[in-house]
């Protein structure tokens, strides 16, 4: 069963082949037995689990055909979980136990979805390697020596694994699209303000997006539909009705306008991996689509803009935890000030702490103007820079990531790590949809690799990353479902999900 | 060396809506520590706010009223700072885009004259909670402080002045115009000593005929009409003495000590802030159309200036009872039941601000809280002017409808049996009474000059009212008298 | 720009994270290439160019004046590290 589609194990419950209980325990059995070493999950909830699996089995039994209805998955630990340990990654929250549920959360409870637990992170989401977590790193099942990259590491891993068929990720500068490119999973960030940020731990709130992670674009657009949707307890969530995501999905190619930006093919890119991407490209062509190179001449800013932006909201979102109300608190305290140092000094990792200072400082008397304002304006440019290439494309193609899954450890310096996601981050300045598809290997399994006997060595996942216009979801997935359609790329598995079927 | 003293003032008006700036927990007052203090006001992870329309229809109504300009946009920034009672580490507020741009505020002083102060803006923003130093009684939490974030998220308005204030007694009249405001405008319970209203208040002086202003300091939190005025004189003594002794004023946050009238440094905490106020992502622009600004406007109550002008051309009272009788919407409503009810606006400005405020002040009373409703103090007034009561039996009756001694004016007097004497016929005879028991008096009387006979009468009145417990009309026993006396002469 | 100690350590207690030393220097040298990355900002002319805050071009939806929340202190102190009688405890406030 764990290495079936949701749509598939759907259909596997509609035809009463296995009950969602079933389904349940033989997933939390594989996590008993895998995840000690991945360390993708950083709570299991197995009580939860079966109370919700049975919930969804009587409902079924008494006719309820909801399509979600009974699907295990796995929650990203940003997610606040109504009397489950919600911890971000981060020390400081290594106590915190939910008071409430995250609207996402809500709503896949709504739609009889049986949760498995809690997947590692980047503390805070603030990563591109999943090394940032206070709960140690989480390994790329296709290669243990490697990262799944971040900041959804776990999510993306805990899927790619065959652990759960699909899982919850946010997205702020690509920690969706990134790790489902690293994992070899299809990963999808909605357009700003389409999914309630209500309940998600904030990073950088303008920039912040919650999205599905699973083996396919079908599944996804499934999740998306079950997520999506204005939240009156959002402000910036976007009030406009919700499409049923997969009635496109089989639309056909022919006379797509795709555009390759000719930035995203540029210096430090792999070659494997942008010969993966051009492949696949050549795959839409012979699908009838067109393609064209476009420019987004603001790309090189895109990754300063953010690193002034982002950590300037971080630093102002995380000020709440003070150890007063929850979290980390300090023994002893000798008075207020030390209680606030010392709380927020333990409770938070070295990157978090490195985040914090830049935004207090780019946002403070004097910077302000040269920072802030300067990389909101820088902000706009690069949104229309995007606006301006889809006039002339229906879609933008690339590659998610210049690289493949980096070993772990391999990226000792900050600036280089925050380098890697040059593809993806702009996408979140301008608030447009983005999904990874997987498209393909780079290089071989190392020689002590697990790969099971007699089968082939494939390397490390390559993503395609495919943009659309703002709200462009349907028109997202249907490109992605239709190369799936064309490929198998989604249907490779780790050796470790080959294990013990 | 002759000073001026230059004053501006930034009024917290908290609003009077149901629930929170941007969560539904509620405002009301007094509940038991944190049990209003939502998911959102603790600044939960996780959480994001919403803001309340009433809040923002209250601040456009109060910039209507002081004639401000509406900008169509304002932005929500954050002000960022580490306090306890700051769940979130910062506040919700306005630094860049105020809700209400520049607009004035007409004061009325002391003797009647008018002054124009310029408001420089008003903000949205949200109110933190409260310290309290050492709550426990029973010695738990010694030297700690407790948290109560009940207050976290009740919605402020901001006002900020010019510094157009030159005494302290402009200042308070100032501060009087805004709490009648708000409170006209329902958009405030305007009560200091809830806190609904507080003050901060900036005061510097420079030599008169300078241009520059001199080093201000700022007093915090100064919670009444009166403190602001004895704040403001001393800090200005303070300040004059320390120039003249050739020191120096400094930029300085000072608090007042009510019990010792006086300001005081408050200890320099540490070194200037850096509040890195940046718009708030997790808020939108809030944009107010122009039909909507119209709505509001057009149905604005009648504000306390209006209504002065009113009451001064229309009902013909003195620029002096019209002052008062406006100064809160409170007063001038009851002021105006009581003149409908009764169809004299004199005589229910007298007693309003006669036998009604003497006893509101002897019992310190709100006139909101009065025992007795205008409805029917303005019934009674009619009773003395169709002369079933007289002035002074009018008072018995007030006093015992104000001790609770009956509902309604005609109860009290029928029970009292105060109803006035008119019938000619009765008062005749208690008349002749009186002068048959008195020859003594009426010996005199017809012996006396004739003018001096005016006074002499004062006795036999005096008889007739005791006769009837005080229930004769005493114009009508007056006339009668000297008809019978004179007769007698 | 560059950054200097006194600017990381000033960054820091406006944060209040407590850093010693040997932190300070080493975060010093993060934020210095960090923000070396960052300038590259100022290469770019943004004369004329309005900030964008929020990626849609939305306005701010109002919440109807209603009490919606119940008292749930009891579920939330839980996780407080110090509460009695309802408050939230921390050492003693000099004002």
């Amino acid at each position: 069963m764990h290495d079936k589609t949701l749509t598939e194990l759907a259909a596997g419950l509609e035809a009463g082949e296995f009950s969602s209980r079933e389904l349940t325990q033989a997933l939390l059995a594989r996590i008993e037995r895998l995840d000690g070493e991945l360390n993708s999950l950083i709570t299991v909830t197995p009580d939860q689990a079966l109370e919700a699996a049975d919930k969804a089995d009587a409902a079924r039994a008494k006719g309820d055909t909801a399509r979600l209805n009974g699907l295990p998955l796995a929650i990203k630990d940003l997610f606040c979980t109504e009397g489950v340990r919600t911890t971000a990654g981060s020390r400081m929250l290594d106590n915190f136990i939910a008071p409430y549920d995250a609207t996402v959360v809500e709503k896949l409870k709504a739609a009889g979805t049986v949760s498995l637990g809690k997947t590692n992170l980047d503390e805070f989401a603030m990563g591109s390697s999943n090394e940032n977590s206070f709960y140690g790193p989480v390994k790329n099942p296709w290669d243990t020596n490697a990262v799944p990259g971040g900041s959804s590491g776990g999510s993306a891993a805990a899927v790619a694994a065959g652990l759960v068929p699909a899982a919850m990720g946010t997205d702020t500068g690509g920690s969706i699209r990134q790790p489902a490119a690293f994992c070899g999973i299809t990963g999808l960030k909605p357009t700003y303000g389409r999914v309630s940020r209500y309940g998600i731990i904030a990073y950088a709130s303008s920039l912040d997006q919650a999205g599905p992670m699973a083996r396919t674009a079908e599944d996804c657009a499934h999740l998306l539909g079950a997520i999506a949707g204005h939240d009156l307890r959002d402000s910036t969530s976007v009030a406009r009705g919700v499409p049923d995501y997969t009635e496109e999905l089989n639309a056909p190619l022919t006379g797509l306008k795709i555009g390759l930006p000719k930035e995203y093919f540029g210096d430090g890119l792999d070659a494997g991996v942008e010969a993966a991407v051009r492949e696949a490209v050549k795959v839409y062509e012979s699908l009838g689509a067109t393609v064209r190179e476009v420019s987004l001449p603001h790309t090189h800013y895109a990754i300063p803009a953010y690193y002034v932006i982002a950590p300037a909201e971080a630093s102002s979102n995380l000020s709440r935890y003070d150890g007063v109300r929850f979290g980390h608190r300090c023994d002893n305290p000798a008075d207020l000030i030390d209680l606030y140092k010392r709380s927020r000094a333990e409770g938070f990792g070295e990157e978090v702490k490195r985040r914090i200072l830049i935004g207090t400082h780019t946002l403070s008397e004097g910077f302000f103007d040269a920072y802030y304002k300067k990389a909101q304006q820088v902000r706009r440019l690069i949104r229309q820079d995007f606006l301006d290439a889809f006039e002339e494309v229906d879609v933008l193609m690339g590659p998610t990531s210049p690289t493949p899954a980096f070993d772990l450890g391999a990226n000792k310096d900050p600036v280089s790590m925050y380098l890697q996601d040059i593809y993806t981050i702009a996408v979140n300045l301008a608030g447009i949809p983005g999904i990874s598809v997987p498209a393909g290997f780079v290089g071989q399994r190392p020689a002590e690799g697990r790969p099971a006997e007699g089968r082939p060595a494939e390397g490390r996942p390559v993503g395609l990353q495919i943009l659309g216009t703002h709200f462009a979801e349907s028109r997202l997935l249907n490109v992605a479902h239709q190369f799936q359609q064309a490929t198998d790329w989604h249907c490779r598995r780790p050796a470790i999900a080959e294990e013990t079927r | 060396m002759q000073w001026e003293t230059v004053i501006g003032l930034e009024v917290h008006v908290q609003l009077a809506t149901r629930s929170k700036i941007f969560s539904g927990a509620s405002t009301a007052f007094g509940a038991a520590p944190n049990t209003q203090a939502c998911a959102v006001d603790l600044g939960l992870p996780g959480v994001l706010p919403v803001l309340n329309e009433t809040a923002v229809a209250m601040a456009v109504q109060f910039g209507l009223a002081i004639h401000a300009e509406i900008p169509e946009v304002s932005v929500f920034d954050r002000k960022n700072y580490f306090y306890p009672d700051l769940p979130k580490g910062y506040q919700t507020s306005q630094m860049y885009h105020p809700i209400v741009g520049p607009g004035e505020v007409e004061v009325t002083l002391d003797d009647g004259a008018t002054k124009r102060i310029r408001v420089h803006h008003a903000h949205l923003e949200e109110d933190a909670g409260k310290s309290l130093h050492d709550p426990f009684s029973n010695g738990m939490g010694h030297g700690m402080t407790g948290i109560d974030l009940n207050r976290a998220g009740t919605p402020l308005l901001e006002i900020v002045s010019e510094p157009d204030m030159r005494s302290a007694k402009e200042a308070a009249a100032y501060l009087k115009a805004i709490h009648s405001i708000v409170t006209y405008l329902g958009i405030s319970d305007g009560n200091m000593a809830e806190g609904s209203m507080r003050c901060d208040v900036n005061v510097s002086v420079r030599p008169i005929g300078q241009e520059t202003l001199g080093t201000r300091a700022e007093i915090k939190n100064v919670n009444s009409f009166r403190f602001v005025e004895r704040a403001i004189a001393f800090e200005v003594e303070r300040q004059i003495e320390l120039l003249e002794d050739g020191g120096k004023v400094v930029q300085e946050t000072r608090l007042f000590d009510p019990e010792r009238d006086e300001t005081r440094s408050m200890r320099t905490k540490e070194e200037a802030n850096d509040y890195r106020y940046f718009p708030c992502p997790d808020l939108l622009p809030v944009v107010l159309d122009l039909a909507y600004v119209d709505h509001l406007r057009d149905n604005l109550p009648e504000l306390p200036a209006d209504k002065r002008a009113r009451f001064e051309t229309d009902l013909g009272l003195s620029a002096y009872d019209a002052g008062v009788l406006s100064a809160s919407r409170e007063m001038a409503e009851y002021f105006e039941r009581v003149k409908d009810t009764c169809g004299d606006a004199k005589q229910a400005a007298n007693w309003v601000q006669g036998e009604l405020s003497g006893a509101l002040n002897r019992e310190g009373r709100q006139i909101q809280d009065s025992p007795v409703a205008a409805e029917t103090l303005g019934e009674l007034i009619g009773r003395v002017m169709d002369d079933t009561i007289n002035g002074k039996a009018a008072k018995q009756v007030f006093q015992a409808l104000w001790n609770g001694e009956g509902e309604r004016a005609d109860e009290v007097i029928e029970a009292k049996g105060l109803k006035q004497v008119t019938d000619t016929g009765a008062i005749e005879a208690m008349i002749d009474q009186v002068i048959a028991d008195s020859p003594a008096q009426v010996a005199q009387y017809r012996d006396a000059e004739p003018d001096k006979r005016g006074k002499m009468i004062g006795y036999f009145v005096g008889q007739v009212m005791k006769a009837s417990r005080g229930t004769a009309n005493p114009q009508r026993v007056n006339k009668v008298l000297k008809d019978k006396l004179d007769a007698l002469c | 720009m560059a950054i200097d100690k006194t600017d990381v350590l000033r960054a820091a207690h406006l944060a209040r994270l407590g850093l010693n030393d040997e932190e300070a220097s080493h975060y010093q040298d993060d934020l210095g290439r960090i923000l070396a990355m960052v300038d590259q900002l100022q290469g770019l002319n943004t004369e004329g160019v309005a900030p964008l805050a929020h990626p849609l071009d939305a306005t701010q939806r109002l919440r109807a004046d209603e009490v919606t929340e119940t008292d749930r202190r009891e579920q939330f102190q839980r996780c407080a590290p110090a509460v009695e009688e309802g408050l939230y405890l921390v050492p003693r406030v000099v004002e």
